[in-house]
């Protein structure tokens, strides 16, 4: 089991946290014109890392708010968790 | 190589079978190789012997940083099936399906292939015409499917719920009769064994560090014993994809999750098929030595730790009870996890890099195992004549940039949407 600390309502169980992938994907500019490569280097590729992970998660059984946090892959650790708008140093 | 038969069996009794041949010798990395497979798996040694069997290229390696079929060959539920809807996925599967029947007599070597027939269960009529539509265009594509009504599932598997106070209530299922499980295990050490007969070395115990490559070219790859030069590099590493990608700056449609698969205490016979539920993800067989063998869905994030956690096995337990209630009767006795490679589209990649002599086979998603001969047979193809076969064209690298999913249940990496 693992056990997230939402920066909103304090350590819960993964139950009530949903999946949402790796959060250092930045979506391509608006208003900007973009190559079919950039939307699918977006959309489809990741790095996938083994280790040091940082990554979305959503509070879904409680505040669901959107928070990241950074998770290491092979161990499940969790090292330190962030407000979906924190920037992360 | 010495024959497996009953002759040699009894002949070896006489000397309390102390004196047999090893299955596969231990060799020492050689300088250079044409073609080097990484990885030991399933899909790396079915694609080192199809690549000695059918295009004489024996100069050959399997670089494996643990031991052979120590990956996801071994920790797999074993199923066996074609019941692809899509034309890439249904002829691709079918043409496996042969080779599988085919793959005991093949080898020498008895995989136990048990064609017993699957069944996906209905809970709904929108999912029973689904499912009709799905049949249709499975026997379009050659591959046997039957649409069974309520009271015939009840005919074949009465252990399951058809109570009427259900939340899910069996309306029917679609039956692939040719479909079935096979000794895991077996399809390893089986394709290792011809693989070695024939000239290939199985170096185990050698990790990947980086790759040689200049002007966009392969020229060989460095281990942990030793640099070896080779004029051509597969990759068939699964849940490791990412990984070795990394060191060639390449990033794929890939991510690696963890999907866990338990068994039960051995029971007496009591189903004969595998069994999947349609209104979530489990399925169920029962093995040979009676235990019955279930797993479902990704423990659902990142995870490279292959090992799960409970709330993941605990839902897909909760479906595997709602199905069939007396597996809540049974006692637990393994559980395991193995890590995915998961493509975004839920389908393969087999296809050539934009890196001469580089070659990519990942992306099997839950279905690596039934998979593995048709896999090693395409790449095998891929690789000996630097370009796809018809069979793996649509597993190709770059169909996520043109947009040609191929996107059979839309199960890729994105768990959370469904």
């Amino acid at each position: 089991m693992l056990y997230i600390n939402c920066p909103h309502c304090g350590m819960r169980s993964q139950n009530e946290f949903s999946y949402g992938g790796d959060a250092s994907v930045k979506r391509p500019e608006l208003n900007k014109e973009v190559s079919d490569q950039e939307w699918d280097s977006f959309v489809y590729n990741r790095k996938s890392l083994r280790g040091k992970h940082l990554e979305l998660w959503q509070h879904i059984s409680g505040c669901r708010q959107w928070i990241k946090v950074e998770r290491d892959t092979a161990t499940h650790e969790i090292f330190r968790t962030f407000k979906a708008d924190e920037e992360v140093a | 190589m010495q024959k497996y038969s009953i002759f040699n069996l009894v002949k070896n009794a006489f000397s309390n079978h102390q004196n047999w041949d090893l299955a596969w010798k231990d060799p020492t990395p050689k300088e250079e190789y044409d073609v080097v497979i990484i990885g030991g798996g399933g899909h790396g040694l079915a694609t080192a012997y199809y690549l000695a069997k059918e295009h004489n290229i024996t100069k050959v390696a399997i670089i494996e940083k643990g031991w052979i079929g120590g990956g996801n060959v071994g920790r797999n539920t074993t199923i066996i099936r074609s019941n692809y809807m899509h034309d890439e996925n249904g002829l691709f599967s079918e043409f496996g399906m042969d080779l599988w029947r085919k793959m005991s007599q093949d080898l020498n070597y008895n995989v136990m292939f048990s064609p017993r027939g699957i069944i996906n269960l209905a809970h709904s009529d929108a999912q029973m015409n689904a499912y009709a539509r799905r049949g249709n265009s499975m026997r379009l594509n050659g591959i046997d499917a039957v649409l069974l009504n309520r009271e015939q599932v009840k005919e074949i598997i009465p252990m399951a719920d058809f109570s009427d106070n259900v939340r899910f209530p069996i309306f029917g299922g679609l039956m692939q009769p040719s479909a079935g499980t096979a000794r895991h295990d077996a399809v390893a050490w089986g394709y290792a064994r011809q693989a070695d007969s024939m000239g290939v070395d199985i170096i185990q115990n050698c990790e990947v560090i980086g790759f040689d490559v200049s002007a966009g070219k392969i020229n060989g790859i460095r281990t942990s014993r030793g640099n070896i030069k080779a004029k051509k590099v597969g990759l068939c590493v699964a849940g490791s994809t990412n990984i070795l990608a990394e060191k060639l700056n390449m990033t794929l449609p890939i991510e690696t999750h963890l999907l866990q698969a338990c068994v039960s205490e051995p029971i007496k016979p009591v189903l004969d098929n595998v069994v999947t539920f349609g209104a979530g993800h489990f399925y169920v067989s029962q093995s040979d030595k009676g235990e019955m063998v279930m797993g479902g869905d990704l423990d659902g994030y990142n995870s490279y730790a292959q090992r799960g956690n409970l709330p993941t096995l605990q839902h897909v337990l909760t479906e595997g009870i709602a199905m069939m209630p007396f597996l809540s009767k049974l006692k637990m006795l393994r559980t395991w996890g193995g890590i995915m490679d998961m493509s975004m589209d839920g389908s393969p990649i087999i296809d050539k890099t934009h890196i001469e002599g580089l070659y990519l086979n990942c992306g099997w998603c839950y279905g690596g195992f039934k998979a593995t001969p048709a896999s090693g047979w395409t790449f095998a193809h891929t690789i000996a004549q630097d370009r796809v076969h018809e069979l793996n064209a649509g597993y190709s690298l770059n169909r996520f940039s043109t947009g040609h999913l191929i996107d059979e249940k839309g199960l890729g990496t994105k768990t959370w949407i469904s």
